[in-house]
């Protein structure tokens, strides 16, 4: 199955990147071990937020073929 | 129900005269508005701009489904938000929230209730450039203790 990733943020610039696109064999996978597999098994850092689709989830959340996933730091909007 | 993410600076009492002559005449008995400005301090620095960043597609979702929640929980006429990104400088509008109701009270509580929650949920990233020349990514947003998110419980 294919996912989308993006970075925003501060998060972004120590990825390096903005986004990734990964392939992944089987059709489902959770957000963290898709996490380990762009940091070379790192877990995620604390107070990362996590959405799927554009909406909020967490490292537990399965995903299917096709997700928009995104990492980032805490909000400071408004 | 209006929300708006945009580059451009904009003239709060503008949007709001405007939005407002749009509405249905005589249903609304006032309007409250928030409008967030940006500083030229923080976290004991001088700030000479601010960049903000956002999640195109899910900022504007966010913040539209929290105007739906706000009109479920309080009666009120319309409202509407307008949110920049990009380079921004001191003074700047940063954001605004207005609410119309028929009394006082909803209109109020459901800006409070729609900023609060754009402070603690809707994806957008202050970078801020010092008088130095550093760029900083704002790790949080300056605590109010009078900003309370309780009222956050049950919104998605």
């Amino acid at each position: 199955m294919n996912i989308s990733i993006r970075y925003f943020a501060s998060l972004r610039d120590r990825m390096g990147r903005a986004d990734d696109a990964l392939e992944l064999d089987g059709d489902s996978a959770t957000v963290s071990e898709v996490w380990a597999k762009v940091t070379d098994g790192q877990s995620i850092p604390d107070s990362t937020l996590i959405s799927v689709n554009m909406e909020y989830t967490d490292a537990d959340a399965v995903l299917k073929d096709g997700d928009e996933l995104a990492f980032f730091p805490p909000v400071t909007g408004g | 129900m209006k929300v708006i993410v945009q580059q451009e600076s904009f003239s709060p009492g503008q949007v709001i005269q405007e939005f407002q002559d749009a509405l249905p005449r005589g249903k609304h008995g006032g309007v409250v508005s928030f409008v967030g400005t940006m500083r030229d301090f923080n976290d004991g620095e001088d700030v000479v701009s601010m960049t903000l960043e956002h999640y195109p597609g899910m900022t504007e979702k966010h913040i539209e489904q929290v105007c739906a929640e706000a009109a479920e929980r309080w009666d009120i006429v319309d409202c509407l938000v307008v949110h920049r990104y990009g380079e921004m400088f001191p003074n700047d509008a940063i954001v605004l929230v207005a609410v119309w109701s028929a009394h006082r009270a909803n209109a109020f509580d459901a800006c409070r209730f729609i900023i609060n929650y754009l402070k603690a949920r809707a994806p957008f990233w202050k970078c801020e450039t010092t008088t130095t020349g550093e760029k900083r990514w704002v790790e949080h947003n300056s605590k109010d203790p009078k900003a309370e998110v309780s009222d956050l419980e049950g919104v998605k």
